[in-house]
């Protein structure tokens, strides 16, 4: 039974690799300027990984098959060098691996958060609720008009709360269900929630953020390829969870002013 | 021997009547074996309710008989509804984590193995060992009754994240009394486990037998004990931290809510709270969660492992030391939960760190199993076997911790089937493995009967590759970005991932249908199994030197006497290969 124990882990060893070695199941196209980072330091990971792996699961399958189907009562012995060398090895090949990925992969990490937004990146608001998202551009006068939480009235589209009868700011924001965006010019997203915690998760993009309550973040991105993509909420939200999405319309400059002007006639 | 000499030991009489041996027994044989069987009970609910799950999500339409009768709003017609499925995932992975996974390895087999393996009579404090399991067992009550009032369970998931969970009613079904119950649940299972872990720690500092030095404790005994300093420390803030959320929902309090919250278009009549305060006293709790579950495993499975290997470990104080660093370091990494969560994303790099130096003990761990089997005489049974599989998926389940405890990956892999995958495998499947190998290994013990081993066996083949089949796909499935927690994958992508997911559930149906196997052993061994031997796989530590099953008082009222570690395998003894704990025989090495 140890030789079976032995064939069967190295048979789940070598299939559980195959689809990562033959790139069956990858991460869709990076449309962002700062994925690649985080895709090589997916990539390198899983290559240490997922020789670890297969190593130490080829190594158990050897051990087991080797020493499971003695003589009774064969003579044990240790492993020469005992636990000494066994420690030494940890500390050395993961501790390398350790401190190579902490402080050198954070690349990606600081490309996203340790950076100020350009001053001439398109400023959006996005607004996470129960159980959608709305994204407020604004407008001519390049400023938001405030939200009062208690004028918030989804039946008659009021999404933001907004009082554009009393605040001029507020007159010309463009409310919109899509997140259009120009290609090729940096976003800087303002990202607040109506009610509780939900998240901002487009895949090509590599973005992923929460909306957290009562907390005003923001995050800021550029895309490099025209394209609808979907944005999903990942963070659990209540029952319509699953059909929280949007979608990021990445348009060239020429069609998104075109659209612009649509949003603006519209209003 | 003078009597003053002799170990402080907690005597009571004999248990009289029924009620006082099986239900509120003071005998922490009958509380583990409680324990054990509330975990059992709380195993076979959660499988089921990961069923349902499975079902809904390939085939929405499945018309599940009698489940209607359970779920009437959130099962018309038998056919799960997306808010049920989201009660579905809530409750089983509360019960998974908290009524299985701490239950069974630590306070189930804890209770049952910690006093004997020290030689000691009994728990330090009988009535608050007692008191420990009845209290844990209302928390049960209370979680299960949120399945049978009309409001229906939680919708929050096991994590209940506020201000979903602390808003009340108005944040969707289930988040009324539903999540109510669930947060008192969770405050009175923390009562429980707070007396059970000071329990642990007076019984293992004060009852060790003559002799039975901390470093002659088996790794069993070493892991409950750590385990009990980190539960007393991590549920010591989980209780605080449901409070908290009981007083946000039920006195109008405003701890996780801030204000200016629009919900269900009602202006929420709270202010100034911080829904990442619960996230931060729920990880502090929650990432030490994972250790509670794990360590009493390992513990398990090096015990398990030096007996079936016939010879000691390369180092028994390495995986000793190892344990207590991971046990330290759990403290210093809980906002790797957090990355995206909207922390200042300095801290994320911070917690990384020691997230990823986690690795070195657990490799190390790894490594002396692995480096002693070399030259071992391996003696292949169910034990045994769920003691290998636990080292192969202890290994596929940490490696891929290896991508989360990085910030920038995890920007991607946040809450998709990839966290899913890790968790359950270095957590769910690893733990579990551990208390099967500590089931097999110890079943003729506790009940003085042996297990049937064909069936033993047979139960191992089909949950270890079923185990694979079903978990190395979730990551997959994370890797191409598929999310957790959806009830219906409406994603433009999906269809090409259904096929994989279909696989899941097929896998998933066929693995939990082998758990009858084991369940049927249990049962039949318990009443029809071979009777036991008092030592029936050459065991050197002390409950292998009583009775099978134990008299109440353990050690039939003697003093057992400690004269060795209890890795003496592999030597010339006089009863074989072995020399047990209590043989005062010289061995020629020491």
């Amino acid at each position: 039974m140890g030789k079976m124990f032995a064939v069967i882990l190295t048979i789940i060893a070598l299939v559980s690799a195959y689809p990562i070695v033959t790139h069956k199941y990858v991460q869709p196209v990076d449309i962002s300027t700062h994925g690649h980072a985080i895709d090589e330091q997916l990539a390198d990971t899983m290559a240490e990984a997922g020789l670890s792996f297969v190593l130490a699961q080829l190594l158990l399958a050897f051990f087991v098959w080797k020493y499971s189907s003695r003589k009774e009562g064969s003579k044990v012995f240790q492993l020469p060098g005992g636990a000494k060398w066994v420690i030494v090895a940890a500390f050395i090949f993961v501790g390398t691996e350790v401190i190579a990925l902490s402080f050198l992969g954070q690349k990606a990490w600081a490309e996203v958060y340790f950076t100020a937004p350009k001053a001439d990146a398109l400023q959006v608001q996005a607004q996470g609720g129960q159980f959608a998202f709305y994204f407020r551009y604004p407008g001519v006068d390049g400023k938001f008009g405030p939200i009062h939480p208690d004028k918030i009235d989804e039946g008659n589209s009021n999404f933001f709360g907004l009082d554009p009868a009393n605040d001029v700011e507020s007159r010309d924001d463009i409310i919109s269900g899509e997140l259009a965006i120009p290609v090729n010019r940096e976003v800087h997203l303002l990202m607040h929630s109506k009610d509780v915690g939900h998240s901002f998760y487009v895949r090509e993009l590599r973005i992923q953020q929460d909306f957290v309550p009562g907390l005003d973040l923001s995050l800021h991105f550029t895309a490099t390829q025209t394209g609808r993509y979907e944005i999903l909420c990942t963070q659990l939200c209540g029952l319509g969870h699953f059909n929280m999405k949007a979608y990021l319309n990445v348009l060239s400059q020429e069609d998104f002013d075109k659209w612009m002007k649509q949003k603006i006639s519209e209003q | 021997m003078d009597p003053a000499l002799q170990p402080q030991t907690h005597v009571h009489a004999p248990p009289q009547g029924f009620i006082r041996k099986y239900v509120f027994s003071l005998d922490h044989k009958m509380i583990g074996k409680q324990y054990y069987g509330l975990a059992l009970v709380s195993v076979f609910i959660g499988m089921i309710l990961s069923w349902l799950m499975r079902l809904h999500l390939v085939w929405p339409n499945t018309k599940i008989p009698g489940l209607e009768a359970i779920a009437k709003t959130g099962a018309p017609g038998g056919v799960v509804t997306p808010e049920f499925y989201l009660s579905l995932l809530t409750m089983h992975g509360t019960l998974m984590v908290f009524f299985v996974l701490t239950n069974a390895p630590f306070a189930g087999f804890g209770n049952y193995f910690l006093p004997i393996q020290i030689g000691a009579e009994d728990m330090a404090f009988p009535r608050f060992n007692m008191m420990s399991f009845w209290v844990t067992f209302i928390a049960f009550v209370a979680l299960i009754a949120a399945f049978f009032i009309p409001d229906g369970p939680p919708i929050s998931g096991w994590t209940a994240y506020a201000p979903l969970s602390a808003i009340g009613k108005d944040a969707g079904p289930g988040l009324g009394w539903g999540q109510n119950l669930w947060a008192i649940s969770i405050a009175i299972f923390c009562v429980g486990q707070l007396l059970g872990s000071l329990n642990f720690i007076a019984t293992t500092l004060d009852l060790r037998a003559k002799g039975m030095t901390f470093m002659r404790m088996p790794i069993s005994t070493w892991a409950w004990f750590l385990t009990s300093c980190i539960g007393l420390l991590a549920f010591a803030v989980l209780l605080p931290a449901c409070l908290l959320l009981i007083l946000d929902r039920m006195a109008g309090t405003s701890f996780f809510i801030p204000s200016g919250l629009v919900v269900s278009d009602r202006l929420q009549n709270h202010a100034g709270g911080s829904p990442l305060l619960w996230q931060h006293l729920f990880w502090f709790f929650g990432h030490p969660e994972v250790y509670i579950a794990i360590l009493p495993a390992i513990g398990i499975v090096s015990h398990v492992l030096i007996t079936s290997m016939r010879k000691p470990l390369l180092s028994a104080k390495v995986i000793i030391y190892s344990m207590m660093s991971i046990g330290f370091l759990s403290w210093m990494v809980w906002g790797h939960h957090m990355f995206v969560s909207g922390m200042n994303p300095m801290s994320s790099l911070l917690f990384s760190f020691p997230t990823l130096t986690i690795t070195i003990p657990a490799t190390i761990i790894t490594l002396i199993w692995l480096g002693s089997l070399y030259g071992a005489n391996i003696q292949i049974n169910s034990a045994s076997l769920f003691a290998l599989g636990f080292i192969s998926m202890f290994v596929s389940g940490g490696v891929s911790g290896f991508f989360l405890a990085q910030p920038s990956i995890d920007i991607y892999l946040h809450a998709t089937y990839f966290v899913v995958g890790h968790f359950h495998m270095v957590m769910g499947v690893a733990a579990i493995f551990g208390i099967l190998s500590g089931t097999y290994f110890w079943f003729p013990k506790m009940t003085g009967r042996m297990m049937n081993e064909t069936l033993g066996q047979l139960h191992f083949w089909l949950t270890f590759v079923g185990t694979y089949c079903i978990f190395m796909p979730f990551h997959y499935l994370g890797l191409v970005g598929n999310v957790r927690r959806y009830s219906s994958f409406v994603d433009d992508f999906m269809p090409a991932l259904m096929p994989l997911h279909k696989f899941i559930t097929i896998a998933a149906l066929l693995t939990g249908a082998a758990q009858l196997i084991f369940l049927y052993n249990l049962i039949y061994s318990r009443f029809r199994g071979k009777p036991a031997p008092e030592n029936p796989w050459n065991g050197t530590s002390l409950e292998w030197s009583v009775p099978s099953p134990p008299p109440w008082n353990n050690f039939g009222g003697a003093h057992p006497v400690v004269y060795h570690d209890p890795y003496q395998y592999g030597v010339k003894g006089q009863s074989g290969d072995y020399v047990m704990q209590t043989s005062p025989e010289k061995i020629p090495s020491e």
